[in-house]
């Protein structure tokens, strides 16, 4: 069953230094597809680390591994996954006259994959 | 694993040490960088942080060809008639990018966008384009990070993450520094975090204030309400923003008690719901500050010449960002002229991209329509946005390689110092030559 999340991709250090050290490297590839989930949220859904998901938006649909966020960075109820070739799938392209579409903030469900 | 041969004999050469050098990973642009340089790698960034020794570090010249034409190796002869003709035949060609080379050869994209009468916009407008169309409509009380080093005894960061997006933006200037009128450094500041997230930039902080996701802008609103001394009601201020009125009420006291404070915003505010309105809020609360004491206000730049991209296509155009040159003449409008829309609607058709990464980071209508046109592409690495490019130079990484001019997110220029030898031109070079084979095209 699918659950409603908000979705906020986001800079890390490691995604940043991937820029840097090669965006075809392990690393810059595994930081962009990593979905960090409050621990709460995990354990309510019944997820481990690495469990796959499927997150849903308007705009795409992507399939990422899931982490636990650090204790107390992400309220129940709120995503993060960093900058990348990921997240932007799951951006739409109403940029609302601004020229930015929404990166943060945006609305997903999200649904283990069995 | 072993080391190529070649990398070994590289690191075996002529050893020196770059003083001074400059950091054009981030919007800090810090340049008090030492590089330790061992033939042709850098093996040591003093002083830098670890963005900065991963950008230092990390770069290594590149197995790659100059010039690929459709994924074929070519000469730069070959690629440069190739990338003028996709360029001159166009009926929209977008020219984007920008944010991680010199002013100089951005001053050069501008001028080959007004030669093929494109539109020429920025990552800018994915990043702090709507902050850009706050000045324009409530203004910018504005400093210098030297400012906020000497003077900022209140700071607060609104929806951005320093620790893990600049690093050093607290230690070199903002939190860490003693200042000629903040002799004891932190001791003599207030930090304050507002964000969704507690980020890692919450633990340097003296009050963290978690908000609900997307009110930033009633959050910002509240502040300015309670700043003129408004009545709210408690519950919906509460209900509106997940925090308390009295916990708002209680920034507000910090902020009219500051000798000069400051407020620095990130992406959390523009990529959100709102975006421009919710920078707007940020600047109008910053102005209604000066009411009461001295106040500024500074968006938080990512990329390392972001803000020279600002500064070029605003003395060129008039206009910092979004602006289409096929009259003859700027226009500049958000949402009409900005990349994503000019992509996602399927108007342009051609692109010249400059050391940006449209495939990776844009929406997927406007990456599937860069991949169907002809593009030109001209980056350092190899990128997905290189790979899928009709005609793709390798250039010399600014600041490493190639010299020039960067604006640091306050708009200070600073003048590169690049270490090391490149085998590649940089994007100024190509530009250059670029800009000749399209000017002397007929119109």
């Amino acid at each position: 069953m699918a659950e409603s999340f908000i979705l906020i991709a986001g800079r890390t250090s490691k995604q940043g230094c991937g820029v840097s050290e090669g965006k075809f490297g392990a690393e810059f590839q595994a930081e962009i597809c990593r979905l960090q989930v409050a621990p709460e949220d995990l354990a309510r859904l019944g997820l481990a680390e690495g469990d796959r998901v499927r997150l849903t938006s308007a705009a795409g649909r992507v399939e990422l591994p899931v982490v636990p966020a650090k204790e107390g960075e992400l309220p129940p109820g709120v995503l993060f996954l960093a900058y990348g070739q990921w997240a932007s799938r799951l951006m739409g392209a109403d940029t609302h006259g601004s020229g930015m579409p929404t990166s943060k903030g945006i609305d997903v469900t999200l649904e283990k994959i069995a | 694993m072993s080391r190529p041969e070649a990398e070994v004999a590289a690191s075996e050469g002529p050893r020196k040490v770059v003083e001074d050098a400059t950091c054009t990973f981030c919007g800090c642009v810090c340049d008090d960088i030492a590089l330790v340089v061992q033939g042709n790698r850098i093996v040591e960034a003093k002083n830098a942080c670890v963005l900065g020794k991963a950008w230092f570090l990390g770069h290594h010249a590149q197995d790659r060809p100059a010039c690929l034409v459709q994924g074929k190796p070519a000469a730069m002869e070959e690629g440069l008639a190739r990338a003028a003709e996709i360029l001159v035949r166009a009926k929209y060609p977008l020219v984007y990018g920008l944010s991680d080379t010199t002013c100089e050869a951005q001053r050069k994209a501008v001028a080959i966008a007004d030669w093929i009468g494109g539109t020429v916009d920025t990552t800018t407008s994915v990043c702090h384009g709507p902050s850009g169309m706050g000045f324009q409509a409530v203004g910018e009380v504005t400093a210098t990070l030297g400012e906020v080093r000497h003077r900022g005894d209140l700071v607060i960061y609104w929806g951005g993450n320093p620790a893990e997006s600049h690093p050093r933006h607290f230690t070199r200037y903002t939190l860490m520094p003693k200042g000629m009128f903040l002799p004891r450094g932190r001791k003599d500041r207030t930090c304050v975090v507002v964000d969704v997230r507690r980020t890692k930039s919450a633990k340097a902080a003296d009050m963290f204030i978690r908000i609900t996701p997307r009110k930033d802008f009633e959050a910002l609103w509240t502040l300015r309400a309670l700043a003129k001394g408004v009545s709210l009601d408690a519950a919906r201020v509460e209900t509106e923003t997940g925090v308390p009125l009295a916990t708002w009420q209680d920034l507000m006291d910090h902020m009219k008690r500051a000798r000069y404070g400051v407020l620095f915003f990130g992406m959390g505010l523009t990529m959100t719901r709102g975006k421009h309105l919710n920078s707007e809020a940020a600047l109008a609360l910053t102005r209604d500050m000066n009411a009461y004491t001295r106040f500024v206000c500074k968006p938080v730049r990512g990329h390392g010449n972001v803000t020279g991209a600002d500064n070029v296509v605003s003395w060129s155009t008039g206009y910092p960002f979004g602006v289409n040159l096929s009259r003859g003449y700027p226009r500049f409008n958000p949402g009409e002229y900005t990349a994503t829309d000019v992509l996602a609607r399927r108007e342009a058709d051609a692109a010249l991209i400059i050391a940006a990464d449209p495939m990776l980071n844009f929406c997927q209508a406007a990456r599937e329509h860069l991949a169907s046109i002809p593009y030109v592409a001209l980056d350092p690495q190899e990128t997905l946005t290189t790979r899928s490019a009709a005609v793709a130079f390798t250039t010399a990484p600014y600041g490493i390689c190639a010299p020039g001019t960067v604006y640091r997110m306050d708009d200070v220029p600073i003048t590169l110092r690049p270490a090391l030898e490149s085998p590649y031109p940089s994007d100024y070079e190509v530009l250059c030559r670029l800009e000749e084979r399209v000017r002397h095209a007929p119109l």
